[in-house]
């Protein structure tokens, strides 16, 4: 494995989560229990349940934009401009063609195609009636697109899918753009617009894997004996990425290290997880990064509140983390967010990124009951915190497929 | 339909299709691409609308009579029947 010669830092970052508008609103409701899932209504499902953003779009577009475009589209152009606006970019400096676009999605144009589908149902399938924006609006690329017309940028967009793994796989992919010298500035991250389409929640009730709950709030509960499920979840998170030597050159403020990465795939199922594999990506990541495992102090999980799926991503873990590793916290932030999908790695990461500074681990909350299966050493349940030793945090998103991802990011040290 | 209720009707597609836009000024008998930011995609909407709304059929080759506010009247007035 060949090691960077140049290292690259995280200066921004834009959210919207269903509990948070930004990095300091989210943070906040994390470590005060405040979930973000409500009641929710759509086509086919009815009534169930959702975490819903609440962000303002007409912040950085116009009504026209809305009209044209995708709520992924929306999503991303909010999350990008905040980013930039966190960085204290002087954006109109910024050289556009060295701009990069890279957005994690689970899937683009379920729901622009079933709203279609829908309105075409109107005029009894008289195909005269389809959209004219189908296209532009089911492209893979039209969330990342739709942030490079929205703020001028000419370098490279586009997203990459990944199921559940993606918000991971956009940092990553910014990561090595800028390693190899494509841009100088890269927009990174994920987005998910899914509840939207009422396809994914009834797949997932077909699965028998949707979360229900008379209390929203505390419907997604990863790891507690009563899970039920998954609640689905909008959102997107944008990272701005710089080498160090530009970020240090303009001044910035340093928010993490990319310390290392892994991505590989199960290779057995459609649906099941395998944790022999995620077990190897976690390693290969940590390795990567140049650590030993008692040098994660945080490790944020993917686990999504499925009875399966937790204890398999806890097997995993033990298989790294040995009891050794008496630093190393175990949170959970789907608990609060239900599951973001495309965006769920790089939010999870956001939410955890302050914890560099104030060493405080934010809870997983709902756990009322904690599953055996799932009783890692110091997972923190329902209230947060304070870490003796807390310099680098491990992010794991696991997708359908069997796609694995790890994130590692490090406190940053001239 | 009048002709006045029909200029409200043409009047209201266009401002569902550009919200942020003030139609106030707007010069009936000068191009309304010169006047508002109307793209082909949006035009194409205008005509869509049409179809939707009144179940007039714009063929191609007679998109330039929708150049106008007046000529978008002229040429809508007999065909609109609802």
């Amino acid at each position: 494995m060949n090691m960077p010669t140049e290292r690259i830092v995280i200066t921004g970052v834009g959210i919207t989560a269903p509990n948070g508008d930004s990095l300091t609103a989210f943070r906040e409701n994390l470590l005060h229990g405040v979930s973000g899932v409500e009641r929710f209504t759509t086509r086919y499902v009815g009534e169930t349940l959702a975490g819903v953003c609440h962000f303002d779009p007409l912040r950085h577009q116009k009504r026209k934009d809305l009209r044209c475009g995708t709520r992924a589209g929306s999503i991303a152009v909010y999350a990008a401009n905040e980013a930039v606006r966190d960085a204290r970019l002087d954006w109109a400096a910024v050289d556009k063609t060295r701009v990069g676009v890279y957005l994690g999605i689970t899937e683009h144009g379920n729901v622009e195609t079933e709203h279609e589908i829908h309105e075409l149902g109107k005029y009894n399938f008289d195909i005269k009636y389809w959209s004219h924006y189908h296209n532009p609006r089911t492209v893979a690329n039209n969330p990342a697109g739709e942030v490079t017309l929205n703020m001028g940028i000419t370098g490279p967009h586009y997203t990459i899918g990944g199921a559940c793994a993606a918000g991971n796989l956009g940092c990553i992919q910014g990561y090595q753009q800028l390693l190899l010298g494509e841009v100088d500035v890269a927009l990174a991250g994920g987005v998910s617009e899914s509840i939207q389409s009422f396809g994914i929640f009834a797949g997932f009730k077909s699965q028998g894997a949707l979360a229900e709950h008379l209390d929203p709030t505390k419907a997604s509960r990863p790891f507690d004996l009563k899970r039920n499920g998954i609640v689905i979840a909008e959102g997107g998170g944008v990272f701005i990425m710089e080498r160090l030597t530009d970020a240090r050159a303009r001044g910035a403020t340093i928010l993490a290290e990319i310390a290392g990465y892994a991505v590989n795939s199960d290779a057995t199922d459609f649906v099941l997880p395998n944790p022999e594999r995620q077990s190897e990506c976690i390693a290969r990541a940590i390795a990567r990064a140049g650590l030993e495992p008692r040098d994660i102090h945080l490790v944020n999980t993917h686990a999504t509140g499925t009875k399966m799926g937790d204890i398999q991503e806890c097997q995993a873990l033990r298989r790294v983390f040995s009891a050794e590793c008496h630093d190393t916290h175990y949170n959970n932030t789907k608990s609060f967010i239900g599951h973001a999908m495309g965006a769920a790695g790089v939010l999870e990461l956001a939410g955890n990124l302050p914890a560099l500074n104030d060493r405080v681990v934010h809870p997983t909350i709902n756990v009322d009951e904690l599953d055996p299966e799932c009783a890692l050493p110091n997972l923190v349940l329902n209230h947060p915190k304070a870490a003796a030793r807390l310099d680098t945090i491990l992010n794991t998103s696991f997708g359908m497929l069997g796609i694995n991802s790890v994130l590692i990011v490090k406190r940053y040290r001239p | 339909m009048t002709r006045d209720e029909l200029k409200q009707a043409i009047l209201s597609i266009i401002q569902d299709i550009l919200p942020d836009e003030n139609f106030a000024t707007l010069d009936p008998s000068a191009k309304l691409r010169d006047q508002i930011g109307l793209d082909s995609m949006d035009f194409l909407d205008i005509v869509m609308e049409l179809r939707k709304r009144y179940g007039v059929e714009v063929p191609e080759a007679d998109y330039p009579q929708l150049a106008t506010l007046n000529s978008c009247l002229d040429y809508l007035e007999p065909r609109i029947t609802k």
